[in-house]
């Protein structure tokens, strides 16, 4: 469906700098190489298997079911990969293709840090050079991720530019990729910035519902009703829908990070709230006023606290294949405590926002019915915030 | 020919850069008359954008200034309608697509041309994008400005060959800034451009901070593009500016002559 060459609908595209052309185009020629390559799909199937502890589970969540009342609710178990989330998919992906360039160095943006550590864990792997991005504030908010970056041999750079959290990330590993490109490869964490980007890291994040597909049949005999997931950038949404785009029965539904409040300023909804644009090398929905000028968001999680969304969710969005809802910190550290009581599973507070629609959702749905949410990672990394959110005050 | 070619006629021309509305608009027509009295032969004018990824943090600075002091698109419309009054040296925008896009391309593109400006630079929108602006460009007589880099290679002649206005060759790798070495060889760039398009001006930007420096480039180009040194002097001098920004003007000025 795409009309123009990394378009979706009117989404995507290359809005970049000149300098960095010749380095996506070197970059899509390369994929287009490999991605049909036995000996790389070999190669990362084995790291998928043996270094990150693919297939991931797939698991009855047979108390929270009991407990919700109504359709049956399987989590994705994206949390158990090594790293302790889906990010290590796409990671594993760009670094074998950015070391099959010749590359020696990745640079990489992170809002949580899950990103950045498994950027970090990929080049301590493979024997690269690494440099992190990261928002000065979410190095504050995420400190122990920072400092699993740097015994994983990587350098982490605090951005204060902005308003210091994951769009200042971006938009400082765009600059540096700009000023470094021979040996550099920037290994972008979502679905999102210029093409081939959001058309790679879908790619690697859909082994997500190539799994769930087979587990589901295998477990069940039939394909789910509906498969859930949280949308920041959509990496792992877009990974757990893909396989199922074309299966129209099943209901996709996106989970975006409200904040406060989609009627506050204080939100990063952005298909909710967000408006048409183009920004960090692409056309989608981005948070922004009038003037196009980008809007300062907030979420309580850092992995969701980004004003725009991925063009593909965009697009599914303009064509009514996928909906996203939204979701407050508040419904999200609900959900983040649920899921932990009901089912001894710590989810991260960014997958805990699809947790929430879940727990709305399911009452609503018949016994006969089945439900997937993607538990893009654990959440070790944010027991002392929301411990703090919930007047605690212990630290790391 | 167009106003922006005619900047380049017979003369080495020298075009500064300033952010509009660092540190306030009324600033910015003062500065912009005070460097078209001292030589400048094209000025841009920044709108500024809150991520500027192209940016250095001197540009990037001025940006926040800018828009911290309320600095909207429909405001710098109706300065360059004052400025417009007394300065007839030809003007280019130069800002971020979302800016335009979100405006209106159209809109935004009909509006600057009946204020009197001259052109248009999106520095995140490449060759392969351009078509989303560029018509609408040509169609109300404004000048699309397309950049070549030091990474472009074997895209200078497809870009040369379909270049408005002048060329914009970025003289280093990564983003605005003072440097002191430009390593990159843009006599090389300037003659790739030249073979398939021999009257469109080339200017050089990025790094170009001294007499010096802006001397030896204009031996390889039409005219030499100079932002954050400039940039910084308004940091430094705020309200105070316009002596010493009209002072670094004529001084570079000098050294293309």
């Amino acid at each position: 469906m795409e009309e123009r060459k990394g378009r979706f609908g009117v989404h995507g595209g290359q809005y970049i700098p000149e300098t960095l052309m010749n380095a996506v185009i070197e970059l899509e020629k390369a994929y287009n190489h490999y991605k049909d390559d036995p000996e790389f799909n070999r190669e990362l199937t084995e790291l998928f298997n043996d270094y990150a502890g693919r297939p991931s589970r797939l698991y009855y969540a047979g108390k929270m079911t009991a407990d919700l009342g109504g359709a049956k609710i399987y989590l994705k178990r994206e949390d158990l990969n090594h790293t302790g989330s889906h990010k290590i998919n796409n990671v594993l992906g760009q670094a074998l293709l950015a070391k099959k360039m010749g590359k020696t160095r990745l640079i990489a943006e992170t809002g949580a840090g899950q990103h950045g550590v498994a950027t970090a864990t990929a080049a301590a792997l493979l024997g690269m050079e690494c440099v992190v991005f990261m928002g000065k504030e979410d190095t504050e908010r995420q400190a122990l991720n920072v400092y699993r970056m740097r015994l994983l041999g990587s350098t982490v750079i605090p951005v204060t530019s902005g308003t210091a959290t994951l769009k200042d990330a971006v938009s400082e590993a765009m600059r540096e990729w700009t000023n470094r490109i021979d040996d550099t490869h920037y290994c972008l964490g979502s679905v999102m910035g210029p093409h081939p980007f959001p058309t790679i890291v879908r790619d690697f994040q859909s082994v997500i519902s190539k799994e769930i597909k087979e587990q589901i049949l295998e477990k069940e005999g039939k394909l789910p009703d509906a498969v859930v997931a949280c949308v920041g950038g959509g990496s792992n949404a877009i990974g757990a829908f893909c396989h199922f785009i074309e299966d129209k029965d099943v209901r996709l539904i996106g989970c975006e990070a409200a904040g406060r409040g989609i009627d506050t300023f204080e939100t990063a909804a952005t298909i909710n709230t967000g408006k048409l644009g183009i920004f960090h090398g692409m056309k989608s929905y981005f948070c922004q006023d009038e003037y196009g000028q980008i809007a300062p968001v907030y979420s309580i999680s850092a992995g969701l606290d980004y004003p725009g969304i991925g063009p593909e969710h965009a697009w599914l969005h303009d064509t009514g294949r996928a909906e996203y809802v939204a979701i407050t910190d508040d419904e999200a550290v609900n959900a983040f405590e649920y899921l932990s009581r009901t089912e001894g599973i710590i989810p991260a507070i960014e997958s805990a926002h699809a947790i929430a629609e879940v727990m709305k959702l399911a009452p609503t749905m018949d016994k006969d019915q089945i439900i997937v949410v993607n538990i893009s990672g654990r959440g070790d990394k944010d027991c002392a915030a929301i411990a703090r959110y919930r007047g605690e005050n212990i630290h790391e | 020919m167009s106003k922006i070619k005619s900047a380049f006629e017979n003369k080495k021309a020298f075009i500064p850069f300033i952010t509009c509305g660092d540190p306030s608009l009324d600033m910015t027509k003062k500065l912009v008359k005070a460097m078209a009295e001292n030589g400048a032969d094209l000025i841009e004018l920044g709108i500024p954008f809150s991520d500027p990824t192209a940016e250095g943090p001197v540009i990037q600075t001025a940006s926040l200034r800018a828009l911290t002091a309320g600095t909207t698109t429909d405001k710098i419309f109706d300065m360059v309608r004052e400025i417009r009054k007394e300065v007839s040296v030809p003007m280019v925008f130069m800002t971020y697509a979302n800016v335009v896009y979100s405006y209106g391309i159209e809109k935004f593109v009909k509006t600057a041309a009946e204020i009197g400006m001259d052109g248009l630079i999106l520095p995140d929108v490449p060759f392969e994008e351009k078509e989303e602006f560029a018509p609408t460009c040509r169609q109300y007589g404004l000048d699309f400005i397309s950049l070549i880099a030091p990474t472009s290679n074997d895209r200078i002649a497809m870009i040369a060959k379909k270049a408005e206005g002048f060329v914009y060759c970025v003289s280093s790798l990564g983003v605005t800034g003072v440097r002191t070495n430009i390593t990159t060889d843009v006599g090389a760039m300037v003659e790739q451009v030249k073979k398939v398009n021999p009257t469109i001006p080339c200017a050089i930007g990025f790094g170009i901070s001294t007499p010096e420096q802006a001397g030896n480039m204009a031996k390889y180009a039409d005219g030499v593009i100079v932002g954050s040194a400039i940039v910084r002097r308004i940091g430094e001098f705020g309200d105070k500016a316009e002596i010493p920004v009209a002072q670094y003007v004529s001084e570079m000025k000098n050294a293309l002559k």
